[in-house]
């Protein structure tokens, strides 16, 4: 367990390392001159944009400047808005209570929707209820979020005008409801089917049909045999659509005005404020590298046969 | 078409939809009733108009035909969604079948490359990268979805060629003295096409609401080009004046999205029992 958990920390950093230099490369591709945008002046006298590019190490080889910018990155530095005049850490951390409760808010639909759609649908295979959720989930797979909401806004705010249309309204449930039935429906749809399959695949297997012989009731069977042994293969699917729950937030946030991280990325790319932009996108890899990391681990301690195979090597 | 329907009503559906969406792309010209980016001379009479006889879906803000729109955005949906998907299938099938031959050093690379681009959410990523193009336009959205997608392919790849390296036929060209590429060509690749087309016709899903996704941001294919996404954001401000020309767009969207979801799983089902989960 110990050894599976250290070496999965010590196959995290050439991730991390693969990150930050995707995004260097990615800052060094771009075009613009990042002396005319630090400094506002669209002309400015070259020899003083000369003597900024030396100042800013501009000119040094790519690698020195590879290690400077990781050093800065450690050192919690993401850079400053060209726009705003300020880090762009402050920007995130401004906009991160936002994001995070309709994330949290988002993630909790999915995962309650998509547990109990799955179980009931395997329950009760190839009823009505089974081939409705399953054509349920499909639809949600299939529809591009930003769309969900727009017609979420329609019918819910707009024509029967039971719930706002749109804005943070100070973080109130009725404000967080629509954002929240948008970004989670997509994983939902991923959640509900993998718990049916997983369901599916455990009770076919000899134990269940022994817990069954022995006269136990339908609940007992299916609370303390089924759902225990399923729960690894769900696990790992939930947490990853949980992680990419987040690839929905640009979207979703620009739809319901919402004032989160995805929509301050938005608009920084407009703006062209290209370290605002880098900035977020390398908060946004690392949270979700973060999770999948979590769930790797978590999965390693539901799942005995992989704790051991950690051991054995 | 009978018998694909009694071995599998999922890709018969998925392969009907489809079809759907080829035929409307092909015959754009003659099914649209107008032109899909003309703007009328009596703007202010046209535009925003219900659907009538005339417009059955109605017209946009600037007085275009929202059907005719709509059946003409079927081509920038195609073109970038397959377009990205046959260059993404391209560096997939090269970087996985690589890397599972090779093994060893080359293998942990080109690993560690791939897990490094699914280290990102893929839209922030796309989002990402089409800020440092600076320049949003159709080409730059299929290379960027390219450079996103031939991560999965190349996952699929790799674990498929290791299979096939195990097998005896492999072995026994390897002891006839055949060369490494007539190895992954001839005996490699085919016995990988059928997950390989599987993750295709998903990635091909995958491209198509990634591009309504960034154009809808307005990052990704520019005016007047009748992109579904792009329609979207333009209706966006009349949602709930006139929804007619955010509906309709959407709704293509999603039955292709979900005819090709469609395809890519009864795919599974008829080409690799074993695939079934």
């Amino acid at each position: 367990m110990v050894t599976f958990s250290l070496r999965r920390l010590l196959a995290f950093i050439p991730v991390l390392l693969g990150i930050s230099l995707m995004m260097f490369l990615l800052n060094v591709m771009a075009p613009g001159d990042p002396v005319k945008a630090t400094t506002g002046m669209p002309r400015i006298d070259p020899e003083v944009a000369a003597r900024l590019r030396a100042e800013l190490g501009l000119d040094d080889p790519l690698y020195v400047q590879y290690g400077r910018y990781l050093g800065r990155l450690l050192r919690g530095d993401l850079g400053r808005s060209y726009q705003q005049r300020r880090p762009v850490l402050a920007v995130i951390a401004e906009r991160l209570e936002p994001t995070a409760r309709l994330a949290v808010a988002a993630m909790l639909l999915a995962l309650l929707g998509g547990l109990l759609a799955g179980l009931l649908a395997a329950v009760r295979q190839a009823t009505w209820l089974d081939h409705l959720v399953m054509v349920g989930a499909l639809l949600g797979i299939s529809t591009p979020v930003f769309w969900l909401g727009m017609m979420l806004i329609l019918l819910f705010g707009a024509q029967l005008g039971w719930l706002p249309i749109s804005g943070y309204g100070g973080g109130r449930l009725s404000h967080l409801l629509l954002p929240a039935v948008t970004l989670g429906a997509l994983q939902m749809g991923y959640i509900a089917r993998m718990t049916r399959a997983a369901v599916l695949e455990v009770i076919r297997q000899d134990f269940v049909r022994m817990a069954r012989a022995k006269g136990l009731a339908e609940r007992v069977v299916i609370g303390r045999h089924v759902l225990k042994n399923a729960l690894v293969p769900v696990v790992t699917v939930t947490g990853l659509s949980l992680a990419n729950l987040l690839a929905g937030a640009p979207l979703t946030e620009t739809v319901f005005a919402w004032p989160g991280i995805g929509r301050a990325l938005v608009t920084a790319v407009f703006m062209r404020d290209l370290p605002v932009v880098m900035g977020i996108t390398l908060f946004f890899a690392l949270v979700y590298a973060g999770l999948n990391l979590l769930v790797d681990l978590s999965y390693a301690f539901l799942d005995p046969r992989i704790r051991q195979a950690g051991q054995k090597e | 078409m009978r018998r694909l329907w009694r071995r599998s009503k999922t890709a018969t559906v998925g392969l009907v939809l489809t079809a759907l969406l080829f035929v409307s792309a092909a015959a754009a010209p003659l099914l649209a009733p107008h032109a899909p980016e003309a703007v009328p001379r009596d703007l202010v009479r046209a535009s925003l108009q219900p659907p009538s006889p005339r417009h059955p879906l109605g017209t946009d803000l600037l007085g275009r035909d929202v059907l005719s729109r709509v059946i003409y955005g079927a081509r920038i949906s195609l073109l970038v969604g397959f377009g990205a998907e046959l260059v993404a299938v391209v560096l997939g099938v090269a970087v996985g079948m690589l890397a599972g031959y090779a093994g060893g050093w080359t293998d942990a690379l080109l690993m560690r490359l791939t897990d490094t681009f699914l280290a990102f959410p893929s839209l922030v990523l796309a989002i990402a990268m089409m800020a440092a193009f600076q320049q949003p336009g159709l080409l730059n959205v299929v290379v960027v979805l390219s450079l996103l997608g031939w991560t999965g392919i190349a996952r699929v790849m790799r674990a498929q060629t290791l299979v096939v390296m195990g097998r005896d036929f492999v072995q026994s060209a390897q002891a006839a003295g055949a060369g490494t590429l007539r190895i992954l060509l001839r005996y490699v690749l085919p016995n990988c096409l059928a997950p390989l087309m599987v993750a295709a016709t998903i990635g091909i899903a995958g491209n198509i609401l990634a591009e309504a996704g960034l154009s809808f941001l307005g990052i990704g294919v520019s005016p007047p080009t009748p992109s579904w996404g792009l329609m979207l954001a333009q209706g966006r401000s009349e949602l709930t004046t006139h929804p007619w020309v955010t509906i309709f767009p959407g709704l293509a969207i999603m039955l292709t999205v979900l005819g090709l979801n469609l395809l890519g799983d009864g795919l599974r089902d008829l080409l690799d029992p074993q695939l079934r989960r």
